[in-house]
C-alpha cells in the first residue's frame, strides 16, 4: 500500500477516535470554544488530506461536516443534540470509508448524498428540526424507505445551488448512479471490513519522541558504565565477575541496537518528495530527467534524517537545475537525451554514505574562478595557483552560484554553503567531484546516530583528547628521517605525504598546552579532512578507539570552538572531544599569523576572511521578504499598545520615557494596526529616539553577511544580503532617522561630542563594505565628516596626497596590510599623519589584542559593535587633538 | 534569587549556610544550593578555558565543571601540597564544583546578623558576595553562586 495512504489511515483512525469523545463532550458543553476549535481542526485536516490523496467521497463528507463545525465555531449555529448526532453519523461514515480503504486500498463505492443533504440542511440552520426528522428516517431500514427519497428530493435542490461550488461537484459524482437504496448494501460491506482495518493502527505504535530520546540517554549511560566495568576488569584477570559481565556486555549491546532501531527510519522517507520535485523541474525547464533512487531502504537515525532532508532536497534540485542540460545540449554533447540523477545510499562502517550524482554538464571552473575574484573570496593571484578541485570547492562559499540566470528553481546563490554547514553540524562531511562535461558527484558521509560515536583517543602534552573517527583519514608516524619527516617552512610544520605537502598543526600549540615533550620521537600525525581542507594534527601518542557518548560542554566552556563536547571514558576520567571543524578554522588563523605561509592553505582558508559574523535582527514589514538590520544599531525593541499612539501634525508619535518619540512606518504600504500592540524598533542616538513600526519581529541571527550594495536610489535600503539562505534587504537606519528628525544630521553644532567649531574629519579604513556602510552613517549622524577607504594602501595614498584628517579609525583584520602594519606606517618617523590619533576597531578585543594595538601605535582599541565607546573615544581624542 | 534561596529566606528568620574557607576568608553558601561535598578529585584540565575553570570531573557519570574560587577572588593559587575540597552546586541543570581549601560546618544564622556587602570592598569580591554575616569571631561572606556562574557564561551575542 502507498506509504502516504498508510500514514493517513493511521492518523485518521487516531483522530476519529479522539473526535468521537470530543463530540460527545461538546454535546455536554456546547459553548466550549477550545473544544469546537479542536474538532474543527481535526475535521479540516482529514478533509485536506483526502483532497490531496484523491479520496472524493471522504472529502465530501468531511467537508460538509466541517461546514457545520465552522458555524459552531463562529457561534452562528447552536449546538443541538440532533445536529451532534448527525455529525456523529457523518463521522461513522468517514470511519466506514476509512475502513474500506484500509481493506481494499481504494475508496469503497457508495452514496453519501443523503447524509450530505442532511449535513447541509443543518449547516443552513433552517432545519435543525426538519433535519432531525430525516436522519433517523434515513437510518431506518428499507421499510420506511418510501420517506427517504422525498427527504432526499427535499434537500437535493438546496445542495445543488449551494454556496460552495466544489463539494456539490464532488458529491454529485457518485450521487446519480447508486440510489439511496445503495446505502444498506454498502453498510453491510462496511461491516465486513473492520476486521481487516486494525493493521493500520495496531501494527505500529506512536511513541512520543521524548520517550525515545530519554531511553536513548539511559542506554548511553549504560554503555558508559559497562565500559567502566570492562576497564576495571582488565586489571583483574581472574575475577568472578568476568562471566556475568560478558553477559551484561552482550545484553547492553543488544539493547543499544534495539533502542537505536526504534529511532531508525529508511532514508526513502526523506526522498519521497524528490520524485515530484524532479518532475516539476523537468516540466518547467523542458528537460528530460530520470531520477534513479538506490538503497532507499537504508536506515538512519530519525534525528539525522530530519537534519539532512533539506540539504538533500536542495542538492537534488541543484543537480536537476544546473547539472542536467537541456535535451538539445545533451544531444549535441553526444549524450543520451535523458539526463540521469542517481541517489545512492549505503552503510559504510558506522556511517551512512549518500551519493548524489548526475551526468550533466559538471562545474565550469573557469566561471567559478572568475566569480571567486568578483566576489572577493580570493585574489586573482591565489586563483591562478589553485587546482581545479580546489576551485570547485568555492561553490560551498556563501553567496555563490554559477547559474548564468536565476530561475525559479534555483540559482539565487543560496545554498551550498548552507548545505555544508548543516551537514557538518551533525558531524558529517561532504565532498564533491566534478568533471566538466561529464557530471558532478556529491558524497555525503554522516554518522548513523548522533548519540554514540566512535572516537580515537590521543594524547598531547600529557592530556588526553578524543577525535571523532569520522574525520580521521589516516594515522602517520613521524620519523626523524626518511619520507615521513617533519619539515618546517618559516616555523610552520609540514610533511610530505604521498607526493603532497600536508600542512601540520601541533595539538599542543593550538591548545596552548605546556610543551614539555617537544623532543619526543615517534610523534604521530592524525590526518584529518574537513571539507576541502586536509591537514595533519601532531599528537604525542595515539591510544585505541572507544565508543563515546557525546555530552555537550558546560555553558562556561561553549566559547572554545576547538571542542565539540566532552565525555567520560571507560576509566572514569572526563575528556574533551576535539572538533575538527574548529581546528580547521584555527589552522586558518595559524596560517594567517605566518603571513608568508598563509597562501599555502587551501581554499577554505581563503574564505575565513569572509567569515565574520554579524548579529542581525530580522523583521517583517510590508510585502516581500523579511528585512534585516544590524542588531548593534537597534537600541531597544518595544511593543506599544496602538491606543497609546497619537498623531501630532502628520506624524505618529508615542510617549516614550517622558518624551514624544516619532514613529515612522517602515513603508507606506503597511496597513496600520487598529488594535493590539505595534512592534517598534527603537533607534536612539544621544537624547533623541525614533521608532520604526514593523509588522513583526522574526528572529535574531548571527550570520556572515556580505551586503551587495544596490546602485539605484533605493531609499531606506543599504542593499541585499543572504541571510539564513534567503536574500533579504538590509535597511539603512540613517534614512529613517532623517525622516524622523529632519535636523538629525544637523545636530552637529550642539552635539555634546562636538565642542570645537567645524566638523571634525575622520578617515575610516575597513575592508568590509558592510562595516563601512554601518559605521560611516553612524559617525555622520554624530556630526563628523567621514571619508572611508577599503584598505591601508588606499589610506596611505591619501596621506601621500596630502589629505588631512583629525582622527583615523582602522579595522585590524584586513587583507594585504592589516591594521597593525597600517598603524606602524602611520606612526612611522617620516609620516605626515604621525600626530593624528588612531583608533583600532576590531571584532577581537581581548587584552592581548589591546596590548598589541597599543604597541603598534593605536591610541585606542574598540570592539566593533560598541558604538558608545567609539563615539566617546573619538570625542576625547578629537578634543585632545 | 533562586528558588532555593527564597526557601532559605523563608525559614523563620534563620538561614542555613555551609561554610568553607578559601585563603584566610570564611565563606557561606546557602545550604540548599549545595548538592555534594567531595574530597580531592581527579580533574581533567580544559585547555583554552577561562582561567577560573580548573577543569572537568566525573561525578557519578555526570560531568562537573570545576571552578577555581581562588582565581575568582584574585588570590594566589593553592600551594601544591595542600589538599582541596569540592563543593558541588547545580545551576540551570548543569553541575559545577567550587574548589575551596576546606569545608566547615553548617551554620544556622539569624537574619538580624545579616548586612549588605560594604561598598568599599574590592569589586571582584563585591560581585561575588550577597552579603555579610557578623559571626562572633569573624565575618562570613555569603557567596552569590548563581550570579558568579552566570558571569562566567559565554555570551552568545558577542560579535565574532
Amino acid at each position: 500500500m502507498d506509504d502516504l495512504i498508510q500514514e493517513f489511515l493511521g492518523e485518521t483512525t487516531e483522530s476519529l477516535n479522539a473526535l468521537d469523545s470530543d463530540i460527545v463532550k461538546l454535546e455536554k458543553n456546547p459553548n466550549d470554544k477550545d473544544l469546537i476549535g479542536r474538532i474543527f481542526r481535526l475535521v479540516h485536516t482529514i478533509k485536506g488530506t483526502c483532497g490531496f490523496l484523491g479520496l472524493p467521497r471522504l472529502e465530501a463528507v468531511a467537508h460538509h461536516s466541517e461546514n457545520i463545525m465552522g458555524r459552531y465555531r463562529d457561534g452562528s449555529l447552536q449546538v443541538t443534540v440532533d445536529s451532534v448526532s448527525l455529525i456523529l453519523e457523518a463521522f461513522d461514515r468517514i470511519k466506514e470509508i476509512v475502513a474500506g480503504i484500509a481493506a481494499t486500498e481504494k475508496e469503497p463505492a457508495g452514496d453519501d448524498s443523503v447524509l450530505i443533504a442532511k449535513l447541509d440542511a443543518v449547516f443552513e440552520g433552517k432545519s435543525p428540526s426538519a433535519a432531525a426528522a430525516p436522519p433517523p428516517a434515513a437510518a431506518q431500514p428499507p421499510a420506511e424507505k418510501k420517506f427517504v427519497p422525498s427527504a432526499d428530493q427535499l434537500f437535493e435542490p438546496v445542495k445543488a445551488e449551494n454556496y460552495s461550488p466544489p463539494p456539490p461537484a464532488a458529491a454529485s459524482a457518485p450521487a446519480p448512479v447508486p440510489a439511496p437504496a445503495a446505502e444498506a448494501p454498502k453498510k453491510s460491506a462496511a461491516a465486513a471490513v473492520p476486521p481487516a482495518a486494525p493493521p493500520a493502527e495496531d501494527k505500529s505504535l506512536r511513541v512520543n519522541v521524548e520517550v525515545l530520546e530519554n531511553l536513548m540517554t539511559m542506554v548511553s549511560e549504560l554503555v558508559l558504565t559497562r565500559n567502566q566495568l570492562l576497564q576495571i576488569l582488565r586489571t583483574q584477570p581472574d575475577s568472578p565477575f568476568t562471566p556475568p559481565l560478558q553477559r551484561l556486555t552482550h545484553v547492553v549491546s543488544e539493547l543499544q541496537e534495539g533502542v537505536m532501531q526504534t529511532r531508525m527510519q529508511p532514508i526513502g522517507n526523506a526522498w519521497s518528495k524528490l520524485t515530484r520535485i524532479i518532475r516539476d523541474i523537468s516540466v518547467e525547464l523542458g528537460k528530460k530527467i530520470h531520477l534513479d533512487m538506490r538503497g532507499s531502504e537504508t536506515e538512519l537515525d530519525r534525528q539525522v534524517l530530519e537534519l539532512i532532508k533539506d540539504p538533500l532536497t536542495h542538492m537534488v534540485r541543484n543537480s536537476g537545475d544546473h547539472g542536467i542540460e537541456t535535451p538539445k545540449e545533451r544531444l549535441a554533447a553526444g549524450k543520451p537525451e535523458e539526463g540521469t540523477i542517481v541517489l545512492n545510499a549505503f552503510h559504510e562502517g558506522g556511517h551512512i554514505v549518500i551519493e548524489i550524482s548526475d551526468d550533466g554538464r559538471g562545474l565550469n571552473t573557469d566561471r567559478i574562478r572568475k566569480k571567486a575574484v568578483e566576489k572577493n573570496v580570493a585574489t586573482e593571484e591565489q586563483i591562478k595557483n589553485m587546482a581545479d578541485a580546489q576551485v570547485q570547492q568555492f561553490i560551498f562559499a556563501a553567496g555563490f552560484s554559477t547559474a548564468e540566470k536565476v530561475t525559479s528553481v534555483s540559482g539565487r546563490g543560496v545554498g551550498m554553503d548552507v548545505v555544508r554547514t548543516n551537514i557538518e553540524k551533525i558531524g558529517g562531511t561532504i565532498e564533491m567531484k566534478s568533471v566538466w562535461g561529464k557530471g558532478t558527484t556529491f558524497t555525503i558521509k554522516i554518522p548513523l546516530t548522533l548519540a554514540i560515536v566512535s572516537a580515537l583517543i590521543v594524547e598531547a602534552s600529557g592530556e588526553r583528547f578524543a577525535v571523532p573517527q569520522i574525520s580521521v583519514q589516516e594515522l602517520v608516524r613521524l620519523s626523524s628521517k626518511g619520507e615521513n619527516k617533519l619539515e618546517e617552512i618559516h616555523g610552520t610544520p609540514v610533511m610530505r605525504l604521498r607526493e603532497r605537502l600536508l600542512p601540520l598543526v601541533s595539538l599542543t600549540k593550538i591548545l596552548k598546552l605546556e610543551d614539555f615533550d617537544n623532543g619526543r620521537a615517534n610523534k604521530q600525525v592524525i590526518v584529518v579532512e574537513v571539507g576541502a581542507q586536509t591537514f595533519g594534527i601532531i599528537v604525542d601518542r595515539v591510544f585505541d578507539t572507544e565508543e563515546i557518548v557525546v555530552k555537550p560542554v558546560s555553558p562556561i566552556l561553549k566559547g572554545i570552538k576547538l571542542f565539540s563536547g566532552n565525555t567520560i571514558l571507560g576509566d572514569g576520567s572526563v575528556i574533551m572531544i576535539l572538533d575538527p571543524n574548529g581546528i580547521a578554522n584555527a589552522v586558518g588563523k595559524v596560517a594567517d599569523a605566518h603571513a608568508d605561509t598563509g597562501k599555502t592553505a587551501d581554499g577554505a582558508h581563503v574564505l575565513s576572511d569572509n567569515e565574520r559574523k554579524t548579529s542581525l535582527l530580522i523583521f517583517k514589514a510590508g510585502e516581500g521578504a523579511p528585512r534585516a538590520v544590524p542588531l548593534a544599531l537597534v537600541s531597544r525593541l518595544e511593543d506599544f499598545d496602538v491606543k497609546k499612539i497619537e498623531v501630532s501634525g502628520h506624524q505618529k508619535v508615542v510617549q516614550y520615557r517622558g518624551k514624544l518619540m516619532p514613529l515612522i512606518p517602515f513603508s507606506d504600504h503597511m496597513k496600520p494596526k487598529d488594535h493590539g500592540n505595534q512592534p517598534v524598533l527603537v533607534f536612539a542616538d544621544r537624547d533623541r529616539a525614533m521608532g520604526l513600526m514593523v509588522d513583526s519581529i522574526v528572529d535574531i541571527v548571527e550570520e556572515r553577511i556580505n551586503v551587495q550594495i544596490t546602485s539605484e536610489n533605493n531609499f531606506g535600503m543599504l542593499g541585499s544580503a543572504i541571510i539564513h539562505g534567503q536574500a533579504m534587504d538590509v535597511i539603512d537606519v540613517g534614512y529613517f532617522l532623517s525622516i524622523a528628525h529632519n535636523d538629525w544630521f544637523g545636530v552637529k553644532s550642539d552635539g555634546k561630542f562636538q565642542k570645537k567649531a567645524g566638523p571634525k574629519t575622520i578617515l575610516l579604513v575597513d575592508d568590509s563594505p558592510f562595516f563601512r556602510n554601518m559605521i560611516s552613517p553612524m559617525l555622520t549622524i554624530a556630526g563628523y565628516q567621514v571619508t572611508s577607504v577599503e584598505s591601508g594602501h588606499d589610506a596611505l595614498a591619501l596621506c601621500n596626497a596630502g589629505q588631512k584628517f583629525d582622527i583615523i579609525i582602522s579595522d585590524i583584520e584586513m587583507p594585504d596590510m592589516n591594521g597593525y602594519e597600517f598603524a606602524q606606517k602611520v606612526k612611522a618617523g617620516d609620516s605626515k599623519w604621525k600626530g593624528v590619533p588612531l583608533v583600532a576597531l576590531s571584532s577581537h578585543a581581548t587584552a592581548q589584542d589591546l596590548d598589541r594595538g597599543k604597541a603598534a601605535g593605536f591610541n585606542d582599541y574598540i570592539a566593533k559593535f560598541d558604538r558608545e565607546s567609539l563615539l566617546r573615544s573619538i570625542a576625547q581624542l578629537g578634543e585632545a587633538a | 534569587m533562586t528558588a532555593a534561596e527564597k526557601e532559605t529566606v523563608s525559614a523563620g528568620g534563620n538561614k542555613e549556610f555551609l561554610t568553607a574557607t578559601v585563603g584566610k576568608q570564611v565563606f557561606g553558601i546557602p545550604v540548599l544550593q549545595v548538592q555534594d561535598v567531595l574530597r580531592e578529585q581527579k580533574v581533567t584540565r580544559v585547555p583554552l578555558a577561562p582561567k577560573e575553570v580548573a577543569g572537568s570531573l566525573n561525578l557519578r557519570g555526570r560531568i562537573v565543571t570545576a571552578i577555581n574560587l581562588r582565581h575568582k577572588l584574585s588570590m594566589p593559587d593553592t600551594p601544591s601540597e595542600m589538599k582541596t575540597m569540592y563543593i558541588v552546586v547545580e545551576h540551570k541543570n548543569e553541575l559545577y564544583s567550587l574548589i575551596v581549601d576546606s569545608v566547615g560546618e553548617v551554620l544556622s544564622l539569624p537574619d538580624r546578623d545579616f548586612e549588605k556587602t560594604p561598598a568599599t570592598l574590592e569589586s571582584s569580591w563585591r560581585a561575588l558576595a550577597l552579603g555579610i554575616y557578623r559571626l562572633k569571631e569573624q565575618l562570613l561572606v555569603i557567596l552569590d553562586v548563581p550570579g558568579m556562574l552566570e558571569a562566567l557564561f559565554v555570551k552568545d551575542d558577542a560579535a565574532a
